[in-house]
């Protein structure tokens, strides 16, 4: 048998069958996956939240994860970000032929884990094989449905004047720790992506107060980014301070190095949330007794003035505003 | 890694602002010629620290902003060249010409990459012989060494397919044409700080010594700056003029002598031309005659097609820091950083950029 993933992998014939046996099923069993049927069936009941997302990123392995746990983690965390309990994921690989077969099994051993720690069954998936150069090396998608408990609603468009913006961490782990593999980039940190699924610490958020307006995970874009998008939805403007937002010294000096500016580099397994502001220490001490919110920080409020604005005062006192990113962030050039 | 929260602490900041503060009294114009010095001015706030006596201009020190839409437009007609590839600097990729960028044309199928060092472009050279890699050298004395370096590893190594386009450009000369000019009056220059670290401080003498303008070569971090701007002050309160070092951990007067050495080994002097400057003598580098096979412009035909300059963009004005983003028309409204009109808003090291990403609340 080959070490590679060839086009016939993709067939849809006995190769097919073999891939999905003995690397997919075997990983991710689960009753519901097990049937190969064409379409999961289960019962449901109460409001759903429906989400999907795609993954494409370069390298497929970096300090922190892979390609699969991302995959998994992203997705359970947009469905937790609306306060929805996970249930059920789908997984669709698209596969550049030439793929090593001990890659892909790696990739999908990340998948379940990263399903284990999150609570989800993958159940319902697709595999195509593509020509060398139609893919990167392997492309997820995966859908994701949750429940949204009775009570929570939690929207971009919820923040009020006066709420708390709550972080969940430091800043700028993943883009860094991911930049630092690209091919012609290489530089060596100790610094891991913070890919992790967040709906464990949202679920103990949501105990302590259903009063969590909005809450994001600032992916791409970073946390300048996320902050924009929920002050221009809600219609308020948000000020934080720099000196409380988290940032790794690995993270700053890269930064620096780079010309980059960590409130622009993407994160996997941090939140922002605006709650009311009564409720904010309750939660922020909630946070930090999880893993994934221990550095957890009260970094700035909402306020009614100039809808849409972020501003941030800086560690030396100014103030300045705090634009969404346009573009890739590119390296600097001298 | 060290050296990034201790140039960042509050209390010594402060500390140094009330010094400006007690120390300024005249009225004082200082120009950071940097795109990087004008980005981190505007990203801490600095500005807005300073006392009222003292106004900071932004000068041309952005590589890809200073760049002339004819070069542009070179590169584009070069990368078009069936069986080019073209590798350079991120930032260049979007910078319009007067017809595209070279983000378009990549889009377009046309073999333009990004890369981080000249090393990866002969890599890209070495892994694809059939093809000709044009790569497009473009900064100031800090990045032109390392393209001379991979010219020479290029000819080491007998590589038949790499060629090099050189728009690099060097800062004396046009901070000498500014000044010569007369357009601009500027009683402090903040040195850039990665340029001196090749250059040597003792680049910036003439400065202070033909035109009694006091010099400080600064770092990038928030104390840098500061400390910079309060020796400026010093100097200005006491009427001297004089080139000192705030930077003392990264430049010395003399500069990197190796560096140079490379540099003028592969590189000769030639007039360049500036966008919204013209022509200056002396102010870019062309491959010596020693090294000419290696550069694309006598290698290849092409035709750039006329060039012309985007209507109502005053990029160049604000590179001669005679006119503020502000002041342009398209400021913000039709030129943003989603939709850039001249190139000034299109690098991370652009002023506009800078003034539109990193603006003052309530300006």
């Amino acid at each position: 048998m080959s070490d590679k993933i060839i086009l016939a992998h993709g067939s849809g014939g006995k190769l097919a069958r073999e891939l999905i046996e003995k690397t997919f099923l075997q990983a991710l069993s689960n009753p519901l996956l097990a049937k190969l049927d064409d379409s999961a069936v289960f019962d449901f009941e109460g409001r759903l939240a429906f989400t999907t997302d795609s993954y494409v990123v370069n390298p497929i392995f970096f300090p922190g994860g892979d390609i699969g746990r991302l995959a998994v983690c992203g997705t359970v965390n947009d469905l937790a970000m609306v306060g929805a309990v996970p249930l059920y994921l789908s997984l669709a690989s698209i596969i550049e032929e030439g793929l090593l077969q001990e890659d892909l099994a790696r990739i999908v051993g990340s998948v379940q884990m990263a399903a284990r720690e999150a609570g989800v069954q993958i159940v319902t998936g697709d595999t195509k094989v593509v020509n060398r150069g139609s893919a990167d090396k392997l492309f997820i998608n995966t859908a994701g449905v949750g429940l949204v408990p009775e009570g929570v609603d939690i929207s971009g468009s919820n923040a009020r004047p006066g709420d708390k913006v709550i972080l969940s961490g430091a800043i700028g782990d993943h883009g860094i720790a991911v930049l630092s593999q690209r091919e012609g980039l290489s530089f060596s940190t100790r610094l891991k992506s913070d890919c992790a699924p967040l709906n464990r610490l949202v679920a103990e958020m949501i105990k302590v107060s259903p009063r969590i307006h909005s809450m994001r995970d600032p992916t791409r874009g970073g946390l300048a980014t996320t902050l924009n998008e929920l002050a221009a939805q809600s219609k308020v403007s948000i000020r934080i301070e720099e000196e409380r937002i988290p940032v790794r010294e690995e993270v700053r000096g890269a930064c620096e190095m780079l010309g980059l500016d960590p409130l622009y580099i993407a994160n996997e397994g941090k939140l922002v949330a605006l709650v009311a502001p009564e409720d904010a220490e309750a939660i922020l001490k909630k946070m930090r007794r999880n893993t994934y919110g221990r550095e957890a920080a009260i970094i700035g409020e909402v306020q009614a003035d100039h809808p849409g604005r972020v501003v941030m005062k800086t560690q030396l006192g100014a103030s300045r505003i705090v634009d969404m990113l346009v573009g890739d962030p590119l390296p600097r050039i001298c | 890694m060290k050296f990034v929260d201790e140039f960042r602490r509050s209390e010594l900041a402060q500390g140094l602002i009330r010094s400006i503060q007690q120390h300024s009294t005249k009225r004082a114009r200082l120009m950071e010629f940097c795109g990087g010095h004008t980005v981190a001015i505007m990203k801490h706030g600095i500005r807005q620290l300073l006392p009222a006596t003292i106004e900071m201009l932004s000068g041309p020190g952005c590589p890809v902003c200073v760049t002339d839409n004819a070069d542009i437009d070179k590169a584009i007609a070069l990368a078009r060249i069936p069986g080019v590839i073209l590798p350079t600097f991120g930032d260049m990729i979007r910078v319009p010409g007067s017809r595209s960028s070279l983000q378009e044309v990549k889009a377009d199928g046309t073999d333009v990459r990004i890369v981080y060092s000249t090393l990866d472009a002969l890599q890209i050279a070495r892994e694809n012989p059939s093809k000709s890699v044009i790569f497009l050298g473009i900064g100031f004395e800090t990045t032109a060494p390392t393209v001379a370096a991979s010219v020479l590893q290029a000819e080491q190594e007998g590589m038949r397919n790499y060629y090099v386009i050189s728009l690099h450009k060097l800062c004396p000369p046009v901070i000498k044409a500014l000044l010569d000019s007369g357009e601009v009056k500027v009683s402090g220059l903040i040195c850039p700080g990665h340029v001196s670290a090749i250059v040597g401080s003792k680049s910036w003498e003439f400065i202070a010594r033909d035109y009694g303008i006091p010099c400080v070569v600064s770092g990038f971090e928030p104390l840098d700056i500061l400390q910079c701007v309060y020796m400026l002050v010093l100097q200005i309160e006491q009427a001297e003029s004089k080139v000192e070092i705030a930077y003392r951990r990264g430049v010395g007067p003399e500069g990197n002598q190796r560096a140079l050495e490379l540099m003028y080994r592969v590189f000769e002097p030639c007039s360049a031309r500036w966008r919204g400057m013209g022509l200056v003598p002396d102010s870019g580098l062309r491959l010596s005659k020693a090294y000419q096979c290696f550069d694309a412009e006598l290698a290849f035909e092409f035709d750039p097609g006329p060039a012309f300059e985007p209507k109502g963009c005053i990029c160049g004005e604000v590179l001669r820091a005679v006119k503020t983003p502000r002041d342009c028309k398209l400021f913000g409204t039709v030129c943003t950083p989603a939709s850039p009109v001249g190139p000034c808003m299109v690098s991370s090291e652009g002023s506009c950029a800078a003034y539109y990403i990193y603006g003052a609340a309530g300006e």
